[in-house]
Protein backbone atom coordinates (compact mmCIF):
# COMPACT_ATOMS: atom_id res chain seq x y z
CA UNK A 1 0.00 0.00 0.00
CA UNK A 2 1.25 3.79 -0.87
CA UNK A 3 -0.50 6.46 1.57
CA UNK A 4 0.68 10.06 1.38
CA UNK A 5 0.13 11.89 4.62
CA UNK A 6 -0.04 14.99 6.42
CA UNK A 7 -0.03 13.73 9.96
CA UNK A 8 2.69 12.23 12.05
CA UNK A 9 2.86 8.64 12.83
CA UNK A 10 4.06 5.63 14.64
CA UNK A 11 6.45 2.98 13.26
CA UNK A 12 5.83 0.47 15.61
CA UNK A 13 2.24 0.39 15.16
CA UNK A 14 2.64 0.15 10.92
CA UNK A 15 4.74 -2.66 11.95
CA UNK A 16 2.39 -4.71 13.66
CA UNK A 17 -0.69 -4.05 11.67
CA UNK A 18 1.67 -4.97 8.75
CA UNK A 19 2.92 -8.24 10.42
CA UNK A 20 -0.88 -9.82 11.14
CA UNK A 21 -1.95 -12.57 9.45
CA UNK A 22 0.83 -13.73 7.51
CA UNK A 23 1.53 -17.72 8.01
CA UNK A 24 3.84 -17.98 4.87
CA UNK A 25 6.08 -15.05 5.08
CA UNK A 26 9.11 -15.88 6.89
CA UNK A 27 11.04 -12.25 7.06
CA UNK A 28 9.54 -8.69 7.28
CA UNK A 29 12.43 -5.88 6.90
CA UNK A 30 11.54 -2.07 7.43
CA UNK A 31 13.11 1.17 7.38
CA UNK A 32 12.41 4.29 8.90
CA UNK A 33 13.85 7.55 8.12
CA UNK A 34 13.20 10.82 10.19
CA UNK A 35 13.86 14.12 9.82
CA UNK A 36 17.52 15.40 11.11
CA UNK A 37 17.92 18.37 12.87
CA UNK A 38 21.64 19.10 11.52
CA UNK A 39 22.77 21.08 14.85
CA UNK A 40 20.25 23.35 14.61
CA UNK A 41 20.70 24.27 11.13
CA UNK A 42 17.37 22.76 9.86
CA UNK A 43 14.78 24.15 12.04
CA UNK A 44 11.45 22.60 9.89
CA UNK A 45 11.28 20.45 6.88
CA UNK A 46 8.49 20.69 4.13
CA UNK A 47 7.89 17.97 1.65
CA UNK A 48 5.61 18.70 -1.28
CA UNK A 49 4.26 15.73 -3.32
CA UNK A 50 2.36 15.83 -6.49
CA UNK A 51 -1.28 14.44 -5.36
CA UNK A 52 -1.66 11.26 -7.83
CA UNK A 53 1.06 11.44 -9.80
CA UNK A 54 3.36 10.48 -6.75
CA UNK A 55 1.48 7.97 -5.88
CA UNK A 56 1.38 6.37 -9.49
CA UNK A 57 4.95 6.45 -9.93
CA UNK A 58 5.97 4.90 -5.88
CA UNK A 59 2.92 2.54 -7.13
CA UNK A 60 5.05 1.29 -10.41
CA UNK A 61 8.49 1.24 -8.50
CA UNK A 62 6.71 -1.14 -6.07
CA UNK A 63 5.27 -3.23 -8.66
CA UNK A 64 8.93 -3.82 -9.64
CA UNK A 65 9.83 -4.38 -6.66
CA UNK A 66 7.25 -6.94 -5.85
CA UNK A 67 8.15 -8.97 -9.03
CA UNK A 68 12.16 -8.37 -8.52
CA UNK A 69 12.35 -9.49 -4.72
CA UNK A 70 9.63 -12.11 -4.75
CA UNK A 71 7.44 -10.01 -2.48
CA UNK A 72 4.57 -11.20 -0.54
CA UNK A 73 3.19 -7.30 0.03
CA UNK A 74 4.96 -4.49 1.00
CA UNK A 75 4.05 -1.17 2.11
CA UNK A 76 5.21 2.57 1.62
CA UNK A 77 4.04 5.45 4.33
CA UNK A 78 5.23 9.15 2.92
CA UNK A 79 4.83 12.31 4.93
CA UNK A 80 4.23 15.69 3.55
CA UNK A 81 3.96 18.61 4.64
CA UNK A 82 6.02 20.40 7.88
CA UNK A 83 8.09 17.96 9.40
CA UNK A 84 10.03 18.55 12.41
CA UNK A 85 13.48 17.70 13.62
CA UNK A 86 12.82 13.90 14.64
CA UNK A 87 9.55 13.24 13.39
CA UNK A 88 9.32 9.81 10.93
CA UNK A 89 9.17 11.60 7.68
CA UNK A 90 9.14 7.71 5.45
CA UNK A 91 8.11 4.43 6.54
CA UNK A 92 8.92 1.23 4.05
CA UNK A 93 8.16 -2.58 5.25
CA UNK A 94 8.43 -5.64 2.72
CA UNK A 95 7.74 -9.20 2.96
CA UNK A 96 8.77 -12.09 1.59
CA UNK A 97 9.52 -15.80 2.29
CA UNK A 98 13.44 -14.99 3.47
CA UNK A 99 15.52 -12.15 4.62
CA UNK A 100 17.49 -11.63 2.31
CA UNK A 101 14.75 -10.44 -0.38
CA UNK A 102 12.92 -8.38 2.23
CA UNK A 103 16.06 -6.64 3.29
CA UNK A 104 17.11 -5.93 -0.25
CA UNK A 105 13.61 -5.23 -1.48
CA UNK A 106 13.40 -2.48 1.40
CA UNK A 107 16.99 -1.18 0.26
CA UNK A 108 16.28 -0.65 -3.17
CA UNK A 109 12.61 0.97 -2.37
CA UNK A 110 14.19 3.69 -0.49
CA UNK A 111 16.83 4.17 -2.94
CA UNK A 112 14.14 5.16 -5.35
CA UNK A 113 12.54 7.10 -2.51
CA UNK A 114 15.23 9.76 -2.27
CA UNK A 115 15.95 10.65 -5.89
CA UNK A 116 13.74 9.10 -8.04
CA UNK A 117 9.81 9.81 -6.34
CA UNK A 118 8.28 12.52 -6.75
CA UNK A 119 8.89 14.78 -3.69
CA UNK A 120 10.65 17.73 -3.44
CA UNK A 121 12.14 18.80 0.08
CA UNK A 122 12.34 22.30 1.55
CA UNK A 123 14.81 22.77 4.75
CA UNK A 124 14.16 25.86 6.56
CA UNK A 125 16.90 27.10 8.98
CA UNK A 126 18.04 30.27 10.63
CA UNK A 127 20.07 31.19 7.29
CA UNK A 128 16.79 31.01 5.32
CA UNK A 129 15.15 28.41 3.42
CA UNK A 130 16.81 25.93 0.91
CA UNK A 131 15.63 23.17 -1.77
CA UNK A 132 17.72 19.76 -1.29
CA UNK A 133 18.53 18.42 -4.47
CA UNK A 134 19.87 14.48 -5.01
CA UNK A 135 23.71 14.54 -4.18
CA UNK A 136 26.06 12.26 -5.52
CA UNK A 137 25.93 9.41 -2.99
CA UNK A 138 21.79 9.34 -3.83
CA UNK A 139 22.19 9.30 -7.93
CA UNK A 140 25.44 6.01 -6.66
CA UNK A 141 22.74 4.20 -4.43
CA UNK A 142 20.25 3.95 -7.12
CA UNK A 143 23.01 3.17 -9.86
CA UNK A 144 23.47 -0.36 -7.69
CA UNK A 145 20.35 -1.50 -8.65
CA UNK A 146 20.90 -0.98 -12.67
CA UNK A 147 23.94 -2.85 -13.10
CA UNK A 148 23.36 -5.97 -11.05
CA UNK A 149 21.24 -8.56 -12.30
CA UNK B 1 -7.19 26.48 -20.69
CA UNK B 2 -4.16 24.14 -20.07
CA UNK B 3 -3.67 24.01 -16.11
CA UNK B 4 -0.17 24.70 -15.78
CA UNK B 5 1.77 23.21 -11.92
CA UNK B 6 5.33 24.38 -10.90
CA UNK B 7 6.73 22.21 -7.97
CA UNK B 8 9.22 22.49 -5.82
CA UNK B 9 11.95 25.72 -5.99
CA UNK B 10 10.30 26.86 -9.56
CA UNK B 11 7.28 27.97 -7.72
CA UNK B 12 9.30 30.07 -5.48
CA UNK B 13 11.27 31.72 -8.37
CA UNK B 14 8.19 31.99 -10.62
CA UNK B 15 6.30 32.96 -7.29
CA UNK B 16 3.26 31.07 -8.54
CA UNK B 17 2.10 27.78 -8.14
CA UNK B 18 -0.27 27.29 -10.71
CA UNK B 19 -1.63 29.04 -13.53
CA UNK B 20 -4.22 28.70 -16.81
CA UNK B 21 -3.08 28.78 -20.02
CA UNK B 22 -4.36 28.66 -23.69
CA UNK B 23 -3.33 25.40 -24.88
CA UNK B 24 -0.11 25.21 -26.97
CA UNK B 25 2.60 22.68 -27.62
CA UNK B 26 4.97 22.06 -23.99
CA UNK B 27 7.87 24.08 -26.10
CA UNK B 28 5.65 26.84 -27.06
CA UNK B 29 3.95 27.44 -23.79
CA UNK B 30 8.03 26.51 -21.77
CA UNK B 31 9.18 29.58 -24.14
CA UNK B 32 5.58 31.92 -23.87
CA UNK B 33 6.49 31.62 -19.89
CA UNK B 34 9.89 32.46 -20.11
CA UNK B 35 9.06 35.18 -22.31
CA UNK B 36 7.17 36.68 -19.63
CA UNK B 37 9.90 35.75 -16.79
CA UNK B 38 13.65 35.01 -18.04
CA UNK B 39 14.26 33.70 -14.25
CA UNK B 40 11.46 31.28 -14.79
CA UNK B 41 12.39 30.31 -18.16
CA UNK B 42 16.33 29.80 -17.39
CA UNK B 43 15.34 27.29 -14.29
CA UNK B 44 12.65 25.28 -16.57
CA UNK B 45 15.54 24.65 -18.86
CA UNK B 46 17.61 23.50 -16.03
CA UNK B 47 19.53 20.56 -16.10
CA UNK B 48 16.84 17.75 -14.40
CA UNK B 49 13.55 18.98 -15.47
CA UNK B 50 11.26 17.07 -16.30
CA UNK B 51 7.97 17.57 -17.73
CA UNK B 52 5.24 16.00 -16.85
CA UNK B 53 1.57 16.14 -19.14
CA UNK B 54 -1.84 14.72 -17.51
CA UNK B 55 0.47 13.00 -15.29
CA UNK B 56 2.70 11.11 -17.47
CA UNK B 57 6.25 11.93 -17.86
CA UNK B 58 7.09 13.39 -21.62
CA UNK B 59 9.92 14.05 -23.74
CA UNK B 60 10.47 16.32 -26.67
CA UNK B 61 7.51 18.26 -27.80
CA UNK B 62 4.00 17.98 -27.50
CA UNK B 63 0.43 19.20 -28.24
CA UNK B 64 -1.28 20.97 -25.08
CA UNK B 65 -5.09 20.55 -25.59
CA UNK B 66 -7.32 22.83 -23.39
CA UNK B 67 -8.07 19.91 -20.60
CA UNK B 68 -4.56 19.27 -20.36
CA UNK B 69 -2.48 19.59 -16.51
CA UNK B 70 0.91 20.34 -17.66
CA UNK B 71 3.88 20.12 -14.94
CA UNK B 72 7.33 21.19 -14.48
CA UNK B 73 9.06 18.53 -12.11
CA UNK B 74 12.69 19.87 -10.99
CA UNK B 75 15.12 17.33 -9.34
CA UNK B 76 13.23 15.04 -7.03
CA UNK B 77 14.42 14.40 -3.65
CA UNK B 78 12.27 12.08 -1.25
CA UNK B 79 12.79 10.15 2.00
Amino acid sequence: MITLTDQPFAPGELLTAFSLGRSETGAIATFTGLARAEAGATQVLELQAYPGFTERQIGKIADQARERFGLHDLAVLHRVGKIAPGEAIVFVATAASHRRAAFEACDFLMDYLKSRAPFWKKETGPGGDRWIEPKLQDHADIARWETTT
Amino acid sequence: MARVLLFGRLSDIAGWQERDLEGMSLFALRARLAEEDAALGQALSGPGVQIALDQEIVRGDAAVTARSEVAFLPPMSGG
